[in-house]
């Protein structure tokens, strides 16, 4: 079965990462812990705090078992136990109003249209250009090396320039973080759109040639049916791309909406806690949408009879 | 207006010129398959130049290209200090740290089967998460400095590593193994002469994934906190102060460096994996 062959192995690693974080968090909060300890006129080993202050957490750690409880229940932590964010994510999605500002849901939306409308741009217009490059030879030696050269440079550093100088001319709001979403999705897009057209080999054009087939019914019946596979493999790659991209477009306008926002609203007022559960919940977005592209895949390919 | 129609017939002709190119008889030498989209970007960079004049474009909203590589000449000392910053420190330090973790990792992970089959898919699902996100966290915890962008860019390289050179280490035939065992190698004999040239392809393959993730990391953690220098930095404050110039001076410093970066290792690539069928020639 190949099902528990993986089961197994998968679950042991995620519960020694659960069982390290929560070890990990012992020697993260202990300051703080012994601190309000010591406040609360209880006996710490090294009753000094300016002893503490020099001294590792490990070792700290070590000499006062009795707090370890305490560095997992802390309202600012250094590093909040899982339980911790598990309860905040809970706090912030069920319990509250989803078109309230406190709602993760609110602010996961905000982030996911933004990504989604740039995903569909992206993904259109980079369609277009690969037809656009595999029919014309002077387009795909114009354009091509650059699509590929642009892979390699950090697009991302754009994203604040982009947001600004759309907020000086007035357009803010959803459309200046779909733009860089659409923009970090498109050049996958191209990249493996012009691949999978051109993937049919020569044996199979040169059967299309004998049944004197048009140009478009070329395309219609061979290139585009063939370049399926890789147009999903790039679809997974600019999903997850067009996430990134409107997350760190919510970054410079001052952060209002947004997980991005959260993310920074977080930082600023020192509240882990929301920063981890913001950080979980871009998690699980990214998880979801790289899963429901994965399952259109295997749905089209299956029907393709393509599916392995 | 002339700027605005010179610019479009100054389109016209190129692309002629390059249609011309392409389909002509010397399409497949080496000279016109550079030149041709070397003429596309001179182009595109003229007709920007031109565009912006002719339509007086604010700087605030777009510069010309002149305004930039002016401001760039100017600006030389800045754009180097920022560079070491970012990239020197931040960017390849990470880089650096990332892979050798992911590497020890990997070794550790391939001798035991039962941790390879539970880690890897942990792995693949970690790398497709916005590890971005994690940038608040580690400048909280390892401070402004270069440090904390070092941490995430370890974190952004780790995972696509860890994946590439644990399966790259499964791409050796059972016959080729059972060779290596008639041989009477011991495990590290076929690790270094067998497993570890087979794996190259896919480590290089890691390598130049990863060298992007490093500069985008670097940057971005920047953007959540940094001392007074820095690319990420300057990006950020530039577009506070509207001196666009500036901004898309650091841009092409960071393109610059992204593309040699890439360029370099793929060198390497080319150096040690020339048995492999996709560097024939």
């Amino acid at each position: 079965m190949p099902m528990t062959r993986t089961l197994l192995p998968v679950l042991t690693v995620v519960l020694a990462i659960v069982a390290f974080w929560y070890l990990a968090a012992i020697p993260m909060n202990i300051h703080f812990a012994l601190t309000t300890a010591e406040r609360a006129g209880e006996v710490v080993t090294p009753d000094d705090a300016a002893t503490r202050r020099g001294m590792g957490g490990i070792a700290l750690a070590v000499q006062n078992p009795g707090q370890w409880a305490d560095t997992w229940a802390q309202d600012k932590p250094r590093l909040p136990a899982p339980h911790q964010v598990v309860a905040e994510l809970w706090q912030t999605t069920v319990m509250q109003n989803v078109t309230s500002k406190r709602s993760l849901v609110y602010h996961g939306w905000v982030t996911l249209s933004a990504t989604v409308v740039g995903f569909a741009i992206g993904t259109g217009l980079g369609i277009l250009l690969a037809i656009g490059i595999v029919h014309f030879r002077a387009m795909d030696m114009s354009v091509m090396p650059w699509a590929i050269a642009s892979q390699t440079i950090p697009i991302l550093a754009i994203a604040p320039m982009i947001i600004v100088v759309l907020n000086s001319v007035g357009v803010q709001g959803l459309v200046p973080k779909a733009i860089i979403s659409a923009y970090l999705s498109f050049f996958p897009v191209v990249v493996g759109m012009v691949k999978g057209l051109r993937s049919p080999d020569a044996m199979q054009f040169d059967l299309l040639k004998t049944y004197n087939a048009s140009r478009s019914e070329t395309f219609w019946k061979l290139r585009l049916p063939a370049s399926a596979p890789y147009l999903f493999a790039s679809l997974k790659v600019g999903i997850a791309a067009s996430l990134v991209g409107a997350i760190v477009g919510e970054l410079p306008t001052g952060a209002i909406r947004g997980l991005g926002a959260r993310l920074l609203t977080g930082s600023y007022y020192g509240q882990t806690v929301q920063i981890w559960s913001a950080l979980f919940a871009t998690a699980i977005l990214a998880a979801g949408l790289v899963a429901i592209v994965a399952g259109a895949e295997r749905l089209t390919l299956k029907r393709m009879g393509l599916a392995r | 207006m002339i700027l605005v129609i010179a610019a479009l017939i100054l389109w016209a002709l190129m692309w002629t010129l390059n249609v011309r190119l392409a389909n002509g008889d010397s399409a497949g030498s080496r000279t016109v398959q550079l030149l041709v989209p070397f003429i596309f970007g001179l182009t595109l960079l003229v007709m920007w130049e031109l565009l912006v004049r002719g339509l007086r474009v604010p700087t605030v909203v777009l510069p010309a290209p002149s305004v930039i590589v002016e401001r760039m000449s100017r600006e030389g000392p800045t754009l180097w200090v920022d560079f070491q910053q970012t990239f020197l420190k931040g960017a390849l330090g990470g880089y650096a740290i990332g892979v050798t973790a992911a590497f020890l990792t990997a070794i550790l992970v391939d001798r035991f089967d039962f941790l390879r089959r539970g880690i890897l898919p942990v792995g693949s699902f970690v790398a497709a998460l916005p590890i971005v996100g994690t940038a608040p966290i580690l400048v909280m915890w390892y401070g402004f400095d270069w440090h904390s962008k070092a941490a995430v860019v370890v974190l952004m390289v780790f995972f696509p590593m860890l994946v590439n050179i644990v399966a790259g280490l499964q791409d050796t035939s059972q016959m080729q193994r059972d060779l290596m065992k008639t041989y009477a190698a011991s495990y590290w004999q076929g690790f270094l002469k067998l497993r570890l040239p087979a794996a190259m392809p896919f480590i290089f393959n890691g390598l130049k994934i990863s060298s992007t993730l490093a500069m985008i990391g670097a940057i971005v953690a920047e953007f959540f906190g940094s001392p007074i220098v820095g690319m990420g930095f300057r990006i950020s404050t530039s577009v506070g102060q509207l001196s666009l110039d500036m901004v898309w001076a650091e841009i092409v410093v960071a393109a610059l460096a992204g593309s040699a970066f890439y360029g370099v290792v793929a060198l390497i690539e080319r150096r040690v994996t020339f048995w492999h069928p996709s560097q024939r020639r």
